[in-house]
């Protein structure tokens, strides 16, 4: 239960960090840390203490095999959606170099052209 | 068609690469590609008007545990939206982008973005939804910045942080509906939500699911980045944007999760009204003060998707009689699909405009008409049609609306949307007196009609506005009625596990 508001602490961080800093190294920062609270999550979801790796092996049977061992769809779901992390942080990262090469500044409220 | 069902996300991905590829060898190769693939696409979108709904499972695998394909008659008319509209695009793109650098990369993220929405619409399992939105979104971050000006970079950047809050939000929900229900197989998922009930957890799901949904769709107080983003993207992605990604990832999705996988209830039915009058009437008041042609246009489209998200929330609501609820959404899908086609009409034409004149800023526009008698005249029609005036589509999908909201007993609404109709008329007619007609600058005394490339597109969407609004009861019985039909019914979508 304390792991869950762990992640629950996590995604708080990155959602203040995300709202309140004025940096964009920092919102990028934050959006990531959000991002990692929702894979612990899901981990969470797939965890059993003192459960086995779901591989089935020669001569186990089937029903010993999801009697004991951690969810393995979680983990896949992670691995994906780390995949995907990691190709937004990358264009985000991509941006924030080329907006810095056009104001000169990380600061969020100084680029400000549009009116939203 | 059933067993090609995959193709819709398997061959604008691979055309993608083999676009890349192909530009290597000729200049023009990527153009070719591009268009070969969304031809392709579009046609066989039509093709699929024709199909019974089916289930495809991918790999063979047997659903809740293998990725299951879904088509009803609502991903249907979604498909079609977006492949056609696409096809369009990038026909007015082949004339277009030579003002850009980096033609082949344009193509590609356009496929890529193509590939996600056909993903988010023919998928029958939650994660890979959120894989698809996933996909789309950050092709259409790019796109947005496609430019890498000042103001484009910083669209992009805005969009992407609150996409990037709406996306953690939509996989929040999927995994709190893991946790739950233990399956990520929509139908699977909604028989088993059928026995919990709306316990705590799943009203935080809905909450998230709006939260993320309603930020993909624009709804209004979500609706921040949708003025800044639009207008910066080149024309056709405007188009592209505002006509269809914001159907395809925001309220195809909500649809599809509040009526199939949650299932109807009386609370989201409130919410999705409020939400759908706030943004109607929010966004056409501000769209007046506007002088730039593309921002109006996306205040337009905040609006517009107000009157969808009004007859959702309309049908979602239990206690409506059946012939209301079909009606409301009859004419929401009705205006779904209209607003994708004028919408990107009218984007389209601020592209050539744009392309002509070199200047969105409407103050110095004027008398275009006689100078661009094609893009003016498209560009009347598509204002006509979305002000709701008579023989064009616009008015038949908003007064099936109205009155759906009378019928309901939501007389309040249901004066809101009339006179958002009004609003409208207000500001396209602006639109029209600044950039068509009244006199012409000096400045533009040179100007041409834009190449053909890019009338021919306009004036094929001009003739769809107008013929969908002339053979309405075609529409309405074919098409419509199908898509209606598939989303009231919840347990034909559950049978999907069972069939196929």
């Amino acid at each position: 239960m304390i792991l869950y508001f762990l992640a629950l602490v996590l995604f708080v961080m990155g959602l203040y960090c995300l709202v309140a800093k004025k940096n964009i190294i920092k919102k990028i920062i934050g959006i990531t840390i959000t991002e990692y609270s929702i894979n612990l999550f899901l981990i969470l979801l797939g965890y059993r203490s003192g459960g086995v790796a779901p591989i089935l092996l020669k001569g186990m049977p089937r029903s010993e095999i999801a009697l004991h061992s951690v969810d393995p769809l979680p983990q896949a779901l992670v691995l994906t959606s780390i995949v995907i992390g990691l190709g937004v942080l990358a264009l985000m990262v991509a941006i924030c170099l080329r907006l810095y090469e056009k104001y000169k500044t990380f600061d969020m409220s100084e680029i400000n052209e549009l009116r939203g | 068609m059933q067993g090609y069902y995959p193709l819709f996300t398997a061959i604008p991905l691979a055309a993608t690469f083999i676009g890349l590829l192909l530009s290597k060898i000729g200049k023009r190769m990527a153009d070719v590609v591009a268009f070969l693939a969304t031809a392709i696409l579009a046609v066989m979108s039509v093709l699929m008007l024709f199909e019974s709904p089916f289930m495809y499972k991918v790999g063979g695998w047997l659903p809740p545990w293998g990725i299951m394909l879904a088509f009803d008659g609502l991903s249907a008319v979604l498909l079609v939206v977006i492949n056609v509209i696409s096809f369009l695009a990038i026909i007015f793109s082949l004339k277009y982008m030579t003002t850009y650098t980096a033609k082949p990369k344009y193509y590609g993220l356009f496929l890529l973005m193509i590939a996600g929405m056909n993903g988010v619409v023919i998928t029958g399992d939650l994660f890979n939804l959120y894989v698809f939105l996933e996909i789309a979104s950050i092709a259409s971050y790019a796109l947005v910045g496609f430019g890498c000006e000042r103001e484009e970079l910083e669209a992009s950047f805005k969009y992407l942080i609150l996409g990037g809050i709406a996306s953690t939000a939509v996989l929040f929900g999927i995994a709190f509906l893991y946790s739950i229900t233990g399956s990520l197989n929509m139908p699977d998922v909604a028989q088993q939500l059928e026995l919990v009930g709306i316990t705590r957890a799943v009203a935080f799901v809905i909450a998230l699911f709006i939260m993320g949904f309603g930020l993909k769709a624009s709804a209004v107080p979500f609706h921040a980045w949708l003025p800044d983003a639009h207008p910066s993207a080149p024309a056709p992605i405007s188009a592209m944007l505002s006509g269809v990604l914001i159907k395809a990832l925001g309220v195809y999705a909500i649809m599809r999760m509040m009526f199939h996988v949650i299932g109807r209830n009386e609370l989201v039915a409130s919410i999705m009204m409020f939400l759908g009058a706030l943004s109607m009437v929010v966004a056409g008041l501000l769209a007046i003060g506007q002088d730039d042609f593309k921002r109006m246009l996306a205040y337009s489209s905040i609006s517009q998707m107000g009157y969808v998200l009004i007859g959702l929330g309309l049908a979602l609501n239990p206690n409506v009689a059946t012939t209301v609820a079909a009606l409301a959404l009859i004419g929401a899908i009705f205006h779904l699909v209209n607003h994708a086609v004028f919408k990107s009409l009218l984007f389209l034409c601020s592209g050539s405009v744009e392309y002509r004149t070199g200047t969105r800023d409407l103050g110095k526009l004027g008398g275009l008409i006689r100078k661009m008698p094609v893009t003016g005249a498209t560009c009347s029609i598509g204002s006509l049609a979305i002000a709701g005036i008579p023989p064009f589509n616009g008015f038949w999908s908003k007064l099936i609306i109205i009155i759906a909201l009378i019928q309901g007993g939501y007389m309040i609404y249901g004066t809101i949307a009339v006179v958002v109709g009004f609003l409208t008329l207000v500001y396209f007619i602006k639109l029209q007196r600044e950039a068509l007609f009244g006199p012409l600058p000096e400045k533009l005394e040179g100007v041409r009609e834009a190449p053909f490339a890019m009338t021919l597109p306009l004036v094929i969407l001009a003739a769809l506005c107008v013929a969908l609004g002339i053979a309405y009861p075609l529409v309405d019985r074919q098409l419509l009625y199908a898509a209606q039909e598939a989303i009231l019914d919840k347990v034909a979508f559950m049978n999907l596990l069972m069939g196929g």
